[in-house]
């Protein structure tokens, strides 16, 4: 079986920090999405015409923060996998260490 | 006495050692690291020293470890990383080293050799084996070409060969054969075509496998090549041409018996020399195994001796006592230490007449010892980088500890960036015992590794002040509620044709608009404002100042302590008194203004509200009658030239009026303490008016202006904290909102590279770079604008003679 190893200490312990950061602040930012928050308004994929033309405001608007929101946490989810890549690529490097010594 | 604030109390003392047990007393004071030898011997050349030839053994032994670990790390091999720490050994036991040592070298030498002779031989034979190898094939190839051809025998071998036949034939044919390297082989045929035109005939083939070329150790590949020639004379420039391009030559074999044989005889050779070679080998390591496991403990006994060395040439001989002399300064508080380190020496090295030690006065400026530990250790550096402080005036740095990472945090303020400088100093500081870290040769780790708790309390105060800008990511987080209600704009009907303006203004006049102040920092309605800069660089600046001039008076105040604590009581009221009024006088009243603007004027009179500049510029053109502007202006000019003239007019006087009272001043110094701050008042006391007058003008002149453009200078507590605010707000605006604002069905998936790219521009931008540049900031604010107002910074650091703090030059050669 060809060695799942594919990138070193570093990049893997890059990988780790990086995954544990977007899980944490994609997840948080899910929430706050989730939680229509005022300060995050610039973020949202709105048009003119969304608040014009909008029968029933801000319904809209807040169909497209819930629709932000699963998207940070679908992001959220994809770091949780790739986090847990990289705590593999951690282990096997650890382990090649370890036997070379 | 406080030693972080003022520094401990050092004292000069003579330390007389016995001959016999000198070496073992200094072997103790190394082990400890109590205090520093003076050179007792200044005008005495390195060579003329007393100990020079234990030194030179020193060296010569050092050597030779170098090269043991050299080899060692050529094969391989790893050194045990146990933390032991020898003594220094007796000049007896050196011997024994030394012996060993030599021994080593030279079997090592030997072996080494052998080695290298027998993979020459054996280099040697492969090539030969390859050429008879691949010459067969040409042979073969030509072997129909040949049976015509009999009539060419070969030149050397016929002797019998009458003239006849040679006549006939007109030519001999003879052979070379050998090895060239391949990068060489054209330019040797084209060679060979151009002298021997027509005469000789090559033929190469490529050796497949790479061999060693001797000289470089290098895997080369070589061409085996066959000529046959035409000729004894040709022969001869084919021989030539053959040594100009280093071939490697062997005798061809003529006929397919003698071949075999040569074969056969070759294959048993390099069979019997591939066992010999490895057995060298296995031999070479045993050897250097053997030599790896004590190689570190030599390594550190031959560099405490050599040290021991070169602090017994520091010391002098008394010729009556029969004893050495050395005068070390040491802490006053460890001379019952250092006696008993010499008691231990003097007992270990069995001698009857125990040495001891001898404090004496002196006038010479003692070294500033502060002690720290690992928590201070870093903010010590930070101020002895500027320079170290005098002794016993007053440290900066245990205020450092708390105004350094406040101005830092001031200049960094974001939340979520603190949160992440406080992670990374969390995590250096839990592994700060892993060897791995501590040891690494990485010169910017260890820079950041030995600042790990100022990382640490920057990111701490980053949090808080993140807190109060209300800025996470450039973005304000809602945690008590805003303090300010758009609906009630609504409701006063003063918004009630949205959509006919750009801008909306909310208006606190308006009632129930705004409720009170948001309970901790920064409303977040702000991050949503347009003119959000505007009222927060109002903010910031005035912050800034105020926290600049509360800043510099704390230096002032500083300065009180140093003048009462060196007896110099006029300073207080000629030097200290004067700046104090200057400063408070003009810029304190300044922050008055600020905070009575800010407490007195509120939402319905706010239009009304004077403005401080014109307020300020105005007291100093004295327009306004004001009764306690014109006041505060008049004390500040009156203390100018009392600062100006004051001290050295005094000091003058003091020096002219009191001549009778100078018998008096000696004796009263003559009993206090024997190394005091007073007695830099010395007892030949010279003074000069127009210098002393001179340098006080110099002081007046750059404390005045200084106070203004000091002042100005803190503005850069604004400056940066709006460019790391922008510079994370165009982060957010320009990565993370293109991943946010993807719409389509696959674009959630373009969040995540999105985010990476966000997080490592985050990361290098804004957390190193601006960090960097805030730290350095912060940094000079301390070292220029804080310092001047109090610090000396001309002393000596104390280096004590310690083992520990030596280092050793086989470790800047990077062996170790």
């Amino acid at each position: 079986m060809p060695s799942l190893l594919f990138c070193g200490p570093k990049m893997a312990a890059c990988g780790m920090v990086i995954s544990i950061w977007g899980v944490i602040m994609l997840a948080m930012l899910g929430i706050f999405f989730s939680a229509k928050s005022a300060v995050l308004i610039e973020d949202v994929p709105f048009t003119e015409e969304d608040i014009r033309n909008d029968p029933n405001p801000p319904q809209k608007i807040y169909s497209l923060y819930n629709q932000v929101g699963i998207n940070c946490f679908i992001a959220a989810g994809i770091y949780v996998v790739v986090g847990a890549v990289s705590l593999c690529q951690v282990r096997l490097n650890k382990r090649q260490e370890y036997m070379v010594t | 006495m406080g030693s972080l604030l003022r520094g401990e109390e050092m004292c000069l003392a003579q330390l007389f050692l016995q001959s016999g047990s000198a070496y073992d007393c200094i072997s103790e004071l190394g082990e400890l690291g109590l205090v520093e030898f003076r050179d007792l011997n200044p005008n005495v050349n390195a060579f003329q020293r007393k100990h020079v030839s234990e030194i030179k053994k020193c060296e010569e032994m050092e050597r030779i470890l170098g090269y043991l670990l050299r080899e060692i790390k050529k094969a391989n091999i790893s050194v045990p990383e146990r933390d032991m720490n020898p003594v220094a050994p007796s000049p007896k036991s050196i011997l024994t080293i030394m012996e060993q040592l030599q021994r080593l070298e030279v079997e090592l030498g030997e072996v080494t050799r052998n080695k290298e002779k027998l993979q020459k031989n054996l280099l040697e034979l492969t090539e030969y084996t390859h050429m008879l190898r691949i010459t067969r094939n040409f042979v073969q190839r030509s072997a129909e070409v040949f049976n015509l051809y009999e009539e060419f025998p070969f030149l050397e071998k016929d002797t019998r060969m009458d003239y006849s036949s040679m006549q006939r034939l007109g030519a001999k044919l003879g052979f070379i054969s050998g090895l060239i390297q391949r990068a060489k082989i054209e330019a040797f045929e084209r060679m060979l075509w151009r002298v021997c035109k027509g005469y000789t005939i090559l033929s190469y083939a490529e050796v497949e496998e790479y061999l060693e070329d001797p000289d470089t150790g290098e895997p080369t590949k070589s061409v085996v090549f066959l000529i046959s020639y035409w000729g004894d004379q040709i022969g001869q420039k084919v021989k030539k041409i053959c040594d100009c391009y280093h071939c490697h030559l062997y005798p061809y074999p003529s006929s397919n018996n003698e071949r075999n044989d040569v074969v056969e005889g070759l294959r048993t050779r390099i069979q019997d020399l591939y066992t010999v070679l490895h057995r060298t080998e296995d031999y070479l390591r045993q050897v250097l195994i053997r030599a790896s496991e004590s190689v570190y403990t030599w390594m550190v006994q031959v560099k405490k001796m050599k040290a021991i060395y070169y602090i017994l040439n520091l010391c002098s001989f008394d010729v009556t006592n029969k004893c050495l002399i050395a005068e070390v300064w040491c802490p006053v508080n460890d001379i019952p230490e250092l006696r008993r380190a010499l008691e231990d020496g003097s007992r270990k090295s069995g001698a009857t007449v125990p040495s001891f030690v001898n404090r004496i006065p002196t006038t010479d400026t003692p070294p500033t010892l502060i002690r720290t530990n690992k928590f201070t250790s870093g903010f010590q550096n930070i101020v002895d980088a500027y320079g170290v402080c005098s002794y016993r005036e007053i440290n900066p740095a245990p205020f450092t500890l708390i105004t350094f990472p406040f101005l830092f945090a001031v200049m960094f303020g974001d939340l979520g960036h603190g949160v992440l400088m406080t992670l990374f100093a969390a995590l250096m500081v839990l592994h700060e015992n892993n060897r791995k870290l501590k040891n690494t040769r990485n010169e910017i780790w260890n820079t950041f590794f030995e600042g790990r708790y100022i990382i640490l309390m920057m990111g701490l105060f980053s949090i808080y002040t993140g807190l109060i800008y209300n800025d996470c990511f450039s973005k304000s987080l809602n945690i008590f509620g805003s303090g300010w209600s758009v609906k009630a704009m609504f409701d006063a009907n003063v918004w009630n044709d949205v959509t006919a303006n750009t801008y909306l203004t909310l208006d606190p006049n308006t009632s129930r608009v705004f409720h009170g102040p948001y309970p901790l920092g920064i409303d977040p309605i702000w991050n949503l404002a347009s003119n959000r800069l505007t009222f927060l660089n109002s903010f910031k600046m005035k912050m800034s100042v105020i926290l600049g001039i509360i800043h510099m008076t704390f230096g002032v105040i500083l300065s009180s302590y140093n003048h009462i604590y060196f007896r110099k009581k006029y300073n207080l009221y000629l030097v200290f008194l004067p700046q104090l009024l200057f400063l408070m006088c003009l810029f304190g009243y300044l922050v008055f203004m600020i905070v009575y603007k800010w407490l007195v004027f509120s939402v319905t009179d706010s239009s009304f509200a004077p403005s401080i500049l014109i307020h300020f510029i105005n007291m100093f053109l004295m327009q306004r009658d004001t009764g306690l502007q014109v006041f505060l202006v008049v004390i500040a000019v009156l203390s100018v030239p009392v600062l100006l003239l004051g001290k050295p007019v005094y000091l003058n006087w003091f020096k002219n009026g009191s001549r009778r009272h100078v018998g008096m001043y000696r004796v009263r110094i003559r009993n206090q303490q024997l190394v005091s701050p007073s007695s830099f008042l010395p007892l030949t006391y010279f003074f000069n008016f127009a210098d002393e007058l001179l340098h006080q003008a110099i002081h007046t002149i750059e404390f005045c202006l200084g106070c203004i453009s000091n002042t100005a200078s803190y503005l850069r507590l604004w400056a940066l904290s709006l460019a790391h605010a922008q510079l994370s707000e165009v982060l957010w605006a320009m990565v993370m909102r293109v991943g946010l604002r993807m719409d389509t069905r696959l674009g959630v998936l373009f969040l995540v590279p999105v985010f990476g790219v966000f997080a490592v521009l985050t990361v290098s931008i804004l957390l190193i770079m601006e960090g960097l540049s805030a730290f350095l900031h912060a940094l000079r604010l301390h070292w220029v604008e804080f310092q001047n107002k109090f610090y000396g910074g001309t002393g000596v650091k104390f280096c004590p003679f310690a083992f520990s703090l030596l280092p050793s030059s086989l470790e800047h050669d990077g062996l170790l």
